[in-house]
C-alpha cells in the first residue's frame, strides 16, 4: 500500500470526505433555496410594478382611448429606463412602444411571461436581454404588452450563482485539504503506534510509542499503552528469569542426581558403593523436591489468599523460636546470635510463613557470615548476627543483620527486581530461593523487605503491618523488594 | 553424622493399611513398599469404594489422597469421622497451599503429606500415627536401653546418671523416645518439636540432634540415637 492510498483510505480522511460531501450538499441546498426565494421575490416585485403600470395605462385608455394610450406609450417609451412597452394592432403591427415585435414567448402565455428581446436599434447586433412582461388585450383588438427589463437582475443572479458555486467548490477543496492534513497528522501518530506494536510483536519488547507531549487523548492513549507495555515487559523478563532459574535450580541437581546414579551403576560389584550411590541419589531427589516446593510456595504466595490462616501472634515468640532453632547451627559455625526482641507486640499474620521468612533471613545471615573469612575483620563484631524486633509506627520491623560481605549497592538495586538471582550467589548451597520466599511472605502480609548496608555486612529489614492488610496493591516504593534471590557475596568459593 | 547405615526398620507391629489413591502406579508402589516394610495394604481406586472399605474396618491406618474420583478425599475423612471412626488418617495431597494443611487437619486428618514425598517420610509418619497412644494410656516415663525420661519431673538419666537438657532438647528427646524404634524424619521433628512445617534450608535439625547426641550418647559404648540415612533419626536399643 503506498503512502497516498494509505492516506486516502485512512479513517480520518474518509470521515473528512463524508463530512465534506454532506457539507457541500447542505451548502448547495441552502444557496439554491436562497437563490430561488430571491428570484421569486424579485420577480413578484417586478410583476407588482407591472400590474400597477397596467392599471395606470388602463386609466389612460379609459380617459382617452387608443390614441391617448398610444401617445402615452410613445412618450414613456422614449424615456430611459427599464420599462418596455408595445402596443400592436389586430394585424400584429406595432402601434407604439419600444419593443419591435411581440416576443414569441407571448404566443402561448395568456397573461405574462419571461421573454427575451433585443433593444430597439440593436436588433441582431447584440445578445438578447431578459425581460418579464404581461400582455393584455385592449378593446378594439389591440394588444398591449408592458414589460420590464430584468437583464441586470438576471446577470446579478447569474453572478451570484456562479459565486456560490465557486465558493462551494473552494470550500470543498479547502475541506479536503484540511482533511488530508489532519488525517496525515493523526495517521502519522497512529502509524507510530502500529509501527511500535509491530516491532514489539517481532520481539523487541523495549520499544515504546513516542509521545508528542501534547497531553491529548492520543498522547494519553499512548501513555497507557506504554505503561501496559512496560508491565508486559517486566512480566516477560520475570518469566524469562524464572524459567532460567528453574532450569538452573532444577537441572543442575537433576544432572547431579543422574551422575550419582550412573556412578553407582558403573560399580555393580561393590554393594556398599551401590548403596551409597542410591542413598545420595535419594538425598539429591529430596533437595530437588525442596526446591520445587519452594518454587510452588512462592508462586502460591504471589497468588495470595491465605487469609484463613492469619492469626494474632507475638512476633517476639516467633523470633525466639527461630533463634532457638538456629542457635546450634550458628554456634557450630562460630557465630553468635544476638536477639533483641521487643515483647508484647501483636501481629496478625500466618505464623508458619513469618517463621519461615525469619528463618530464611537467619539462614542466609549464617551462610554468608561463615563464608566470609577475612582475617583483618574485627572478630568481635564479625562473629555476631543481630536479630531485632521493634515497632515502627503501625508496623513491626524485624531486622537480621550480619557481618558478612553484604550486598553491593548496585546489586541491591538489581536484587529489587523480581526473580533476579545475583550471579555471585549461584555457587552457594541451598535452593537460592530463600529471599524470594521472604519477599513473597512480606508482600502477602502487605509488608516489605529491604536490604541495607550494615557496614560491614547485610541488614535485612522485614517490615510487616501489625494489622495485616490484603496485599493487593502494587508495590509503591522503589525500594520494595519483591522477588530477589539470595544476596550477593564477593566470595564465590564454596 | 553417619553412625549407622540402617535401613528403614521393619515395624515392630505389622499394620493393615488402606491406600485410597486413584493413580494405580502410586498405589502399587505404596503397596509394594509397605509390603517390604512388613505391612499389608489394600487399595481403593476412588473415594466411594475407599469409604466403603474403610467402613468395614480392620485397618490400622488410612492413606487418603485428597483428589479422588467420585468422592473427594476430605469428604471421605469427614464422613468417617462423623460416623465415629477413629482410625488414623494420613492425607496425601499435591495441593500445598498454606491453608490446605489446615483444611486437611480440620477435616479430621491426623497428618498431612504433600506430594512429592519420600516413601521413608510416609512410612515414618504412618508408623508414628499408629503408635500414637490413646489419651488414657499416656505414659509418664519413657525408657530406651539405659536411657530414661520422666515426663513429669523432666528428668533424664542414662545409666542412672542425670543428664541436663535444655527445654527444647528435652522435647526433642521426648518425641524421639515416644517413637522409639521408629524412624523419625527431620520434618516430623520440626513439626512436632518446633511446630513449624517448612523445610529449613540448612541442617538445623541435624545440629540439634548432634548436640543432643553429645549429651546422651557421648562416653557410652552403645549409641542409642541413630541416623537413618535418607530418612531421619531413630532412638533404639539394640545392636547395629
Amino acid at each position: 500500500m503506498t503512502a497516498l492510498t494509505r492516506l486516502l483510505s485512512s479513517t480520518p480522511f474518509r470521515l473528512t470526505l463524508a463530512y465534506m460531501g454532506a457539507f457541500v450538499l447542505a451548502a448547495g441546498l441552502v444557496v439554491g433555496f436562497v437563490a430561488w426565494r430571491a428570484n421569486d421575490l424579485l420577480t413578484n416585485k417586478v410583476i407588482e410594478t407591472l400590474e400597477a403600470e397596467v392599471t395606470g395605462l388602463r386609466e389612460q385608455f379609459q380617459a382617452g382611448g387608443v390614441e391617448r394610450l398610444a401617445s402615452v406609450i410613445a412618450q414613456r417609451s422614449t424615456q430611459p429606463g427599464s420599462s418596455l412597452y408595445l402596443l400592436v394592432d389586430t394585424a400584429g403591427r406595432k402601434v407604439a412602444g419600444n419593443l419591435n415585435r411581440v416576443p414569441p414567448e407571448f404566443e402561448a402565455a395568456q397573461r405574462g411571461a419571461l421573454f427575451n428581446y433585443a433593444r430597439a436599434g440593436e436588433e441582431g447586433g447584440r445578445a438578447q436581454r431578459h425581460a418579464v412582461g404581461v400582455s393584455l388585450p385592449v378593446p378594439g383588438g389591440l394588444v398591449l404588452i408592458v414589460g420590464r427589463d430584468i437583464e441586470d437582475l438576471h446577470r446579478f443572479a447569474g453572478t451570484m450563482g456562479q459565486l456560490g458555486l465557486w465558493s462551494i467548490v473552494l470550500l470543498a477543496l479547502l475541506g479536503i485539504g484540511a482533511g488530508l492534513a489532519v488525517s496525515r497528522s493523526v495517521l502519522r501518530r497512529i502509524e507510530a503506534v502500529t509501527e511500535t506494536s509491530r516491532t514489539i510483536m517481532a520481539g523487541d519488547l523495549s520499544k515504546r510509542i513516542p509521545l508528542d507531549g501534547s497531553g491529548d487523548e492520543l498522547d494519553r492513549l499512548s501513555e497507557s499503552l506504554n505503561a501496559m507495555l512496560g508491565r508486559i515487559e517486566e512480566l516477560m523478563v520475570a518469566l524469562r528469569e524464572v524459567s532460567n532459574n528453574i532450569a538452573h535450580d532444577l537441572k543442575t541437581p537433576l544432572n547431579r542426581l543422574r551422575n550419582r546414579a550412573e556412578a553407582a551403576l558403573r560399580d555393580p560389584d561393590n554393594p556398599a558403593s551401590y548403596r551409597d550411590g542410591l542413598v545420595k541419589t535419594i538425598e539429591e531427589a529430596d533437595d530437588l523436591i525442596k526446591t520445587f516446593n519452594s518454587l510452588l510456595l512462592i508462586a502460591r504466595l504471589e497468588a495470595g489468599a491465605v487469609a484463613e490462616s492469619m492469626e494474632p501472634l507475638d512476633p517476639a515468640s516467633v523470633i525466639a523460636d527461630v533463634a532457638e532453632l538456629y542457635e546450634p547451627v550458628a554456634e557450630e559455625a562460630g557465630l553468635r546470635l544476638d536477639v533483641n526482641a521487643r515483647k508484647g507486640l501483636t501481629l496478625t499474620a500466618n505464623r508458619e510463613l513469618v517463621g519461615q521468612a525469619v528463618a530464611n533471613l537467619v539462614d542466609n545471615a549464617i551462610k554468608y557470615s561463615v563464608d566470609d573469612a577475612k582475617p583483618e575483620a574485627d572478630g568481635a563484631t564479625r562473629r555476631s548476627i543481630d536479630i531485632s524486633l521493634s515497632r515502627a509506627g503501625d508496623a513491626i520491623e524485624i531486622v537480621v543483620a550480619d557481618r558478612g560481605p553484604g550486598v553491593a549497592p548496585q546489586d541491591r538495586e538489581r536484587a529489587l527486581q523480581r526473580f533476579v538471582r545475583l550471579e555471585k550467589s549461584r555457587s552457594r548451597p541451598g535452593s537460592g530461593l530463600g529471599l524470594s520466599l521472604v519477599a513473597a511472605v512480606a508482600r502477602l502480609h502487605g509488608g516489605t523487605i529491604r536490604l541495607e548496608d550494615n557496614a560491614p555486612g547485610l541488614r535485612a529489614v522485614l517490615t510487616l503491618p501489625m494489622r495485616s492488610a490484603p496485599a493487593k496493591e502494587p508495590p509503591s516504593a522503589a525500594s520494595e523488594l519483591r522477588q530477589p534471590k539470595v544476596a550477593a557475596s564477593p566470595t564465590a568459593a564454596d | 553424622m553417619r553412625d549407622s547405615l540402617l535401613q528403614s526398620q521393619p515395624s515392630i507391629r505389622p499394620m493393615r493399611v488402606l491406600v485410597v489413591e486413584d493413580d494405580r502406579e502410586t498405589a502399587q508402589f505404596l503397596q509394594r513398599s509397605l509390603r517390604e516394610s512388613g505391612h499389608t495394604t489394600d487399595i481403593a481406586g476412588d473415594g466411594e469404594s475407599g469409604l466403603a472399605m474403610a467402613r468395614e474396618g480392620g485397618y490400622d491406618v488410612l492413606i487418603v489422597d485428597r483428589m479422588l474420583p467420585r468422592r473427594d478425599g476430605l469428604s471421605v475423612v469427614q464422613t468417617l469421622r462423623a460416623e465415629g471412626a477413629r482410625t488414623p488418617v494420613l492425607i496425601l495431597s499435591a495441593l500445598s497451599e498454606v491453608d490446605d494443611r489446615v483444611k486437611g487437619l480440620r477435616a479430621g486428618g491426623d497428618d498431612y503429606l504433600t506430594k512429592p514425598y519420600a516413601y521413608t517420610e510416609l512410612l515414618a509418619r504412618i508408623e508414628a500415627l499408629v503408635r500414637r497412644p490413646a489419651p488414657e494410656e499416656q505414659t509418664t516415663r519413657y525408657s530406651v536401653g539405659d536411657l530414661s525420661l520422666d515426663r513429669l519431673s523432666h528428668k533424664v538419666t542414662r545409666a542412672g546418671d542425670p543428664i541436663l537438657l535444655q527445654p527444647r532438647e528435652f522435647r526433642l528427646l521426648e518425641y524421639l523416645m515416644k517413637h522409639a524404634g521408629q524412624v523419625v524424619t527431620r520434618t516430623m521433628l520440626l513439626e512436632n518439636v518446633w511446630d513449624y512445617h517448612f523445610d529449613p534450608q540448612t541442617n538445623v535439625i541435624d545440629v540439634h540432634i548432634s548436640r543432643l547426641r553429645g549429651k546422651i550418647d557421648k562416653g557410652f559404648a552403645k549409641p542409642l540415637l541413630h541416623t537413618v540415612r535418607g530418612a531421619g533419626y531413630m532412638i533404639r536399643d539394640g545392636a547395629d
